[in-house]
């Protein structure tokens, strides 16, 4: 299957994307549409782009056999594509730098963001404090308290972290309050977005900025296994920018693709955010794509222990890979991702994020079912550090987030 | 054009269109503001449409959504308001302010249908661009509503200058970025950008967005062919909450002189 006719000239993906925006907005996104294309295309931005990610960020990230999880889960070889060893932690750093790097081409001197998890709060705080920008953060009030690590990086970093108190107080709700700030300073703010979601032209640019992950695990994966690509490839998505970056290179390959959701205390209960599993069509941030919803169009409050995934749409690629069933969409529970996690750090010496525990519970899922010389390849999109507040309340039988 | 689109239109006053969220704080509470409204000298009405994330919303307006949420108010049931308001008496052109998301979940089909036969004149989706449009505006044409078209400071000329000669109903120019809310004060060319909107207008060119003062009103007098108060409106509902639910007729007879007290003169 082919995907490269996506997105077409108005940012859509079949029936999905687009720019659902007020008119205030709508300038600023042909002003970023029209800077990232000319910036694609500049052999020097590239390039620039190219050497951050390496001397800044420290790629290429390895890939790595996890062996010994794979011998005590049984069944096909695992390997780990760590962005958890990227600077600040996180894959989220790959596309910061990216958009950060077409602010000051822009011009623009000041930058808001949203976050969930923080990972990418403190991505856009770090390449602020780098390239000279200023930096405000939305937060969900629940999330600060959830995150309060990420909250003091952020700070230290020299952003201004603004509480949100709507809503839910999670990530849906950070969002609205950065758009609804980016409708008011949009003369001379970037709005850098953090996952593959919102208006065109930010579902692909961030794929572009992401995709160094996919293609750096093809070449790496390719390099080891005398040329033969993996048996599938798993990532996490919330809003989904670590698994389309992941995907990328392999849409038009023939390669399982599982993209995890949290389906948080069942896809059956209401406290989920299994946005493709249970999501219907609708608007949200400037986009139409999958999202939980009432049946007369209220977005709902999505659930998952891990703050990174509690959002209740997804980005339109991903809204579109399900539909048209190149990527296959899966649930993981909190339960399954704690023990995830938990056999991880026990057999790997590796404490991944919450996010990436999702996507590494599937992956033992689908290796036990497959042959010893088959292989899975997982991003751990982010490392742990983040979460051990909610671990160590979860060890202690604290009850998060409910 | 419908007659009420009519008198809207040929009117010589300087129009004043008010904007109320359905539902706040209680459906009947609704209907009577806006007949009160209509009593001040409204030319039109908005009508919001309670949402779970209002993107172009300011504080006091995404309250108001709350509060109407509460009252388990949604779209199909603010167009069966407007039905009750006409049989009251309502003879002003009503506009149905909705996200989109709401319009999508309902069915622009039946929303359409529902609308046409329940006496709404317009509908205006703030997040709905015109680059996104061109479907809803040929449906909205077949059913003779107007689908009111917002143009923003930041808007190009060749957009402003298209937008204008298509609109319908009115134009509704956003008096300065951001979200809805009260402003102390306006940015500096605002009276050249309303006279680029009338240059090509075929349909009144409204100013909203920010104004609560009746000399802040008065100061597009002449650059515009009448103006838009949410926020200020709303707030005084807020205000009023209790009373709108228990001692209805004293908060209406409050809520109308604080109307009064906004408007210019010659709006009256």
């Amino acid at each position: 299957m082919s995907a490269a006719i996506v997105p077409d000239h108005r940012g859509r993906y079949g029936d999905f994307g687009g720019k659902y925006v007020p008119e205030t907005i709508m300038f600023a996104l042909e002003e970023l549409e029209k800077a990232f294309e000319e910036a694609m295309k500049d052999k020097e931005f590239q390039e620039r782009f190219q050497n951050e990610l390496a001397i800044y960020s420290g790629r290429p990230t390895p890939l790595t056999l996890a062996e010994r999880l794979s011998e005590v889960n049984g069944g096909a070889k695992i390997y780990l594509k760590r962005e958890d060893l990227n600077h600040t932690g996180a894959h989220k750093i790959n596309n910061a730098i990216g958009q950060a790097l077409l602010a000051v081409r822009m011009g623009k001197k000041k930058i808001i963001a949203e976050t969930g998890a923080g990972q990418h709060g403190v991505a856009a705080a770090t390449v602020a404090a780098k390239y000279g920008l200023s930096c405000k953060v939305y937060m969900g009030k629940e999330d600060i308290r959830r995150q309060a690590l990420n909250v003091f990086r952020m700070k230290l970093l020299g952003a201004e972290v603004i509480e949100v108190t709507s809503g839910s107080q999670t990530l849906k709700d950070a969002t609205n309050e950065a758009i609804r700030e980016w409708v008011a300073a949009v003369e001379d703010t970037f709005y850098l977005i953090g996952s593959a979601v919102g208006p065109h032209p930010y579902p692909k640019m961030v794929k572009n900025f992401q995709q160094v992950i996919g293609f750096e695990t093809m070449d790496q994966f390719t390099r080891e296994n005398d040329g033969s690509l993996p048996g599938a490839v798993v990532a996490c998505v919330g809003g989904g920018s670590n698994a389309i970056g992941m995907f990328a290179p392999f849409i038009n390959k023939d390669v399982p693709l599982f993209g995890i959701e949290a389906a948080g205390k069942g896809i059956e209960t209401n406290q989920h955010a299994a946005t493709l599993s249970k999501g219907t069509n609708g608007v949200i941030h400037g986009s139409l794509t999958k999202l939980l919803q009432t049946e007369e169009g209220q977005i709902t409050e999505p659930y998952s222990i891990s703050a990174g995934l509690d959002y209740p749409g997804i980005g339109p690629e991903h809204a579109y890979l399900h539909e048209t069933g190149r990527v296959k969409y899966e649930a993981v529970t909190d339960q399954e991702s704690l023990e995830a996690l938990k056999s991880l750090c026990l057999n790997e010496g590796i404490l991944c994020a919450l996010e990436s525990a999702h996507a590494v519970a599937y992956s033992l899922k689908l290796a036990k079912n497959m042959n010893k010389d088959e292989s899975v390849v997982v991003c751990l999109s982010g490392r742990g550090d983040k979460d051990v507040h909610t671990l160590m309340e979860k060890a202690e039988g604290g009850n998060q987030h409910e | 054009m419908n007659k009420r689109w009519t008198a809207f239109q040929n009117s010589a006053d300087y129009r004043f269109v008010p904007y109320i969220m359905a539902g706040d704080p209680c459906e009947e509470a609704t209907i009577e503001l806006s007949l009160a409204l209509e009593d001040c000298g409204a030319a039109a009405l908005e009508l919001g449409v309670p949402y779970s994330d209002p993107l172009a919303d300011g504080p006091v307006i995404q309250r108001a959504g709350m509060r109407g949420l509460k009252q388990k108010m949604n779209l199909e049931k603010t167009i069966k308001l407007v039905s009750k308001l006409r049989e009251r008496g309502l003879k002003i052109p009503v506009i149905i302010f909705t996200y989109y998301n709401l319009l999508l979940q309902l069915g622009e089909n039946r929303f359409m249908t529902l609308a046409e036969e329940g006496g709404v004149d317009g509908v205006l989706v703030p997040d709905l661009p015109y680059e996104e449009s061109s479907y809803l505006k040929e449906m909205c044409s077949a059913h003779h509503l107007a689908l009111i078209s917002l143009v923003a400071p930041t808007t190009n000329k060749e957009k402003l200058n298209m937008l204008s000669s298509e609109a319908e109903g009115f134009l509704y120019c956003i008096s300065s970025l951001g979200v809805t809310g009260i402003r102390s004060e306006f940015r500096d060319g605002l009276n050249d950008f309303l006279r680029a909107a009338k240059e090509n207008s075929a349909v009144p060119v409204l100013v909203g967005f920010g104004l609560s003062k009746r000399n802040q009103i008065e100061q597009f007098e002449g650059t515009s062919d009448g103006f838009i108060v949410g926020s200020a409106i709303v707030k005084k509902i807020e205000s009023l909450e209790n009373e709108l639910i228990n001692n209805r007729e004293e908060a209406i007879r409050e809520f109308k002189q604080y109307v009064e007290s906004l408007l210019p003169v010659y709006s009256r």
